[in-house]
């Protein structure tokens, strides 16, 4: 097992507020890692420093691609993306206007070529590749259940669907990593219990590593293999999920916010 | 330096009335996001109510500025009422459109019933001017610099010191919650446009005073020029209106005391490109970055 | 394959038959010289509006410029093809036109298309402004006088050639790659960028498209009309285009279409109402706005996959 991601001593100051402070992480290949932590705790900023939407203030992040190790600090978003990090959103950001099928081809856009002028004047290549790339979207549509629904758009489709659209769509991307942030939020017990055989699904055929965000604690200890806790932007904990279980500082910080 | 100080007066006299303007736009498009392009026909409303008043029914200064805003600030209040209001939950582009046909009407509408062609303003104050070491500065010039001021200092304490003010900038922060907490947002509206429109009328009668004439399409240009003032100072602040108003004022004599009168538009138009590159959201507008 | 081929044959088999119909019309006196003109007019409004529609419907890029690059095509136009008055004159000023606009619209575009919503409205509206006043003051454009006797090349057949031509064009660039990313860029920016997607690059695609089919309609309507000032290319001019556009629904070409028929023609019909004409004009858009927001049509679309689509088995139809 190799390292794909690796994250040291990451800081992100707003403004006087530390958000993140020196967090330290390393993700492996094929693994799935969850990162855990209440509300406010910096995890869905981390995120955001991953996959380049914002700056870090300073520390490191470095991809182990196939080309070699890379830097991504301060690199723009799709570049990263283009390195194979894909995510998913919080708050839902499907293209809700486009159809099922749409979504999925656009999150392509990067795995094949089609000239402007092909397109425009419809040469032949270009009705080769639009049914080349149409079979990939709707094959990987199949795998998870969403063939019939190729035609719908996005906005109309329910919420437990549009989650597994958002999904599918950050795996058409080919990625290496994916991040899932909190794709059980709003979700009943059924949706959650549909969604953890998918991400298991998901590990099994694509082999890819995931780094998911949830507070679902039934889902994060069914399915991590790893788990870090956040709290108040820094590290509070990294182990297995037993580990965490049974974690004195981890199980202070979690009943400190409920009680 | 006597010819700068000179540009400077008349900048500023210029600058003020985009000023006026300019406030009318920042305030409703803080409220309700829309880019009111009837704004600037409402000033040649104002115009030619002070025109008709002073020629017909012989009023002063004072009183055909004042009826001029009550005028102005009715008819906005119409407007947003009858065309803007249906369109508050539309998309954003309709209503604008729909203000571009208010304006269209109100052009049209005047060009139909009084004639398109100049009409000369009634010179209800004569004109005096001054001279201090070189530099000439007429008492209307005087007149337009100190309303203007006086009306913007009124118009800052209304909206910071009255309980109407507090609820136009809670509606123009977050109208849903403002709802929440027993805010009437019709009213409140309502109340921006009255308050914008009848600055909008006081730039009116001014201009006709300053110029000397009007004309059915006297508000396209200035009213452009008036919203590209308020983007420059921030849309939404009401001292980035005067401040953008005054800028847009001293820019446009500036580049026209150096010789380039042809151009003076385009330097405008090119300002207002370099300082939305450099402060996306106008110099006192707050910049707000997507939540992801 | 052989589907995508029947509709294109339904296609230019709708495109030669509308060509015939108005040349037979023309032939029998039905269409006179004055519906001709509106018709042209009308076909013009169709190339600016189908262009703006793809900045402002598909691509989500609220632009107010787009008379400006309509200028560029007209003064191309102008000033070739009065030193080369020949068909070859008028065919290289349309491609001088369309590269002028194209750099243009790049010097424009890369800068301020980092501007959202109504800040990049404002800054297009400028930089229109600014092309305008350039041209109003160089002494090859003949200034504010403008330019007259332009030998008239685009008569209405080439005029229906071209809104067919470009119209085509500009859809089957929606339907791939770069109109599904510039899609993708209007419905969530920041969504788009996590799929990998260089933003800018399709919202400047889509705006340098946009501008390039404006020019040919300035060059079509310069050498049609044979008069042209710099007046006629002012923020005005791209409001009226912006209208055809929203009053047909943004986001729907067919929509634009439409709604340019239907103000070319409201617009002849009120031709003798004098000064009235734009009163009605301004009543009618006000209340059509009220009532039918979205715009004519929405974004519905006609297709003739959708017409016989209902034969075919769910799962095979392709947008």
């Amino acid at each position: 097992m190799s390292t794909i991601l690796k994250v040291d001593d990451l800081v992100k100051n707003f403004g006087g507020l530390a958000a993140v402070s020196n967090v330290s992480m390393a993700l492996n290949d094929d693994e799935l890692v969850a990162l855990i932590g209440p509300n406010g705790a910096g995890k869905t900023t981390v995120f955001n420093l991953l996959t380049g939407v914002i700056v870090p203030s300073s520390g490191a992040i470095t991809f182990n691609g196939p080309n070699g190790t890379v830097p991504i600090n301060g690199m723009k978003p799709y570049k990263v993306a283009n390195l194979g990090l894909a995510r998913t959103f919080q708050n839902i950001r499907l293209f809700k206007n486009l159809s099922v099928i749409d979504n999925v081809l656009i999150a392509m856009t990067s795995h094949y070529k089609e000239g402007f002028i092909q397109s425009v004047f419809r040469l032949p290549k270009y009705y080769k590749t639009e049914a080349r790339i149409r079979e990939e979207a709707i094959d990987l549509l199949k795998i998870f259940d969403l063939q019939d629904d190729i035609n719908v758009l996005a906005k109309n489709l329910s919420y437990g669907i549009q989650r597994r659209l958002e999904i599918v769509r950050g795996l058409a991307m080919k990625p290496k990593i994916l991040f899932l942030d909190e794709p059980a939020a709003g979700m009943n017990p059924e949706e959650t219990a549909d969604l953890t055989r998918l991400i298991r699904k998901i590990q099994r055929e694509f082999h890819i590593t995931v780094l998911l965000i949830e507070h679902d604690m039934s889902l994060v200890m069914n399915l991590a293999e790893r788990i870090y806790v956040l709290d108040h932007g820094s590290l509070l904990a990294e182990g297995t999920p037993d580990e965490i279980q049974q974690n004195d500082a981890v199980i202070k910080a979690y009943l400190g916010e409920e009680a | 330096m006597q010819t700068l100080l000179q540009q400077l007066i008349n900048g500023l006299s210029l600058g003020s009335i985009y000023a006026l303007l300019a406030l009318g736009y920042t305030m409703v498009y803080g409220i309700i996001k829309l880019i009111n392009f009837a704004h600037g026909d409402i000033y040649m409303l104002g115009a030619f109510w002070g025109y008709y008043v002073i020629n017909y029914w012989h009023f002063n200064f004072i009183f055909a500025l004042l009826s001029a805003m009550l005028v102005c600030a009715v008819s906005g209040v119409i407007i947003e009422y009858l065309a803007y209001r249906p369109l508050r939950h539309s998309p954003r582009i309709a209503a604008l459109i729909t203000a571009i046909g208010v304006s269209y009407f109100l052009e049209n509408g005047m060009s139909y019933l009084y004639g398109s062609s100049t009409r000369s303003f009634p010179q209800i104050i004569k004109q005096v001017n001054y001279h201090f070491g070189g530099v000439q500065i007429s008492n209307i010039q005087i007149l337009i610099l100190v309303t203007a001021c006086l009306l913007m200092i009124l118009l800052q304490l209304i909206i910071k010191r009255t309980k109407m003010g507090r609820a136009m900038r809670a509606v123009s922060v977050d109208p849903d919650a403002a709802e929440l907490v027993g805010i009437n947002i019709n009213r409140t509206i309502s109340f921006t446009f009255a308050l914008g429109s009848s600055m909008a009328g006081a730039a009116g009668v001014l201009i006709g005073l300053y110029y000397n004439s009007i004309d059915p399409l006297m508000g396209m240009t200035p009213g452009i020029k008036a919203f590209v003032a308020a983007v420059v100072g921030g849309i939404g602040s009401v001292p980035g209106a005067s401040l953008g108003g005054f800028l847009i004022g001293l820019l446009e004599t500036g580049v026209q005391a150096i010789g380039l009168s042809a151009y003076k538009d385009a330097a405008v138009y090119l300002v207002l490109i370099i300082i939305l590159l450099i402060l996306p959201a106008g110099i006192f507008g707050k910049n707000t970055k997507e939540k992801v | 394959m052989k589907a995508n081929f029947k509709y294109n044959i339904c296609w230019l088999i709708v495109m030669i038959a509308g060509f015939y119909a108005i040349n037979t019309l023309i032939l029998v006196g039905v269409i006179n010289a004055f519906i001709e003109n509106m018709l042209v007019t009308i076909g013009i409004n169709i190339i600016l509006a189908v262009g703006l529609n793809l900045v402002i419907g598909f691509a989500g890029q609220f632009s107010l410029g787009h008379a400006g690059f309509m200028a560029v095509g007209a003064y191309a136009t102008a000033i070739i093809t009065s030193d080369h008055a020949n068909a070859a004159g008028f065919w290289t000023s349309i491609v001088v036109g369309i590269i002028i606009a194209i750099v243009a619209a790049l010097i424009v575009g890369i800068p301020t298309l980092r501007l959202r919503g109504d800040y990049l409205a404002i800054a297009t509206m400028g930089a229109a402004e600014i092309i305008r006043i350039i041209i109003n003051n160089l002494k090859i454009t003949n200034g504010a006088a403008g330019m007259f006797n332009i030998p008239q090349f685009a008569t209405w057949p080439v005029v229906y050639i071209m809104v067919c031509v470009t119209s085509i064009l500009i859809v089957n660039f929606i339907h791939s790659r770069g109109g599904r990313a510039a899609m993708a860029v209007r419905e969530d920016e920041i969504a788009t960028e996590s799929m990998g997607i260089n933003t800018t690059k399709w919202k400047l695609a889509a705006f340098v498209f946009g501008a390039a089919t404006a020019a040919i309609a300035g060059s079509l309507q310069a050498s049609y009309v044979q008069t042209i000032a710099p007046t006629n290319y002012n923020i005005m001019e791209s409001i009226a285009i912006l209208i055809i556009v929203v009053l047909g629904g943004t986001g729907s070409i067919t929509g634009s279409f439409v709604a340019a028929f239907v103000l070319g023609i409201l617009d002849t019909v009120l031709q003798d109402f004098g000064t009235l004409r734009m009163v009605i004009y301004a009543v009618v858009l006000v209340v059509m706005m009220v009532f039918k927001p979205s715009g004519l049509l929405g974004t519905w679309e006609f297709s003739f996959k959708r017409l016989f689509g209902h034969r075919k088995p769910k799962g095979e139809t392709q947008a």
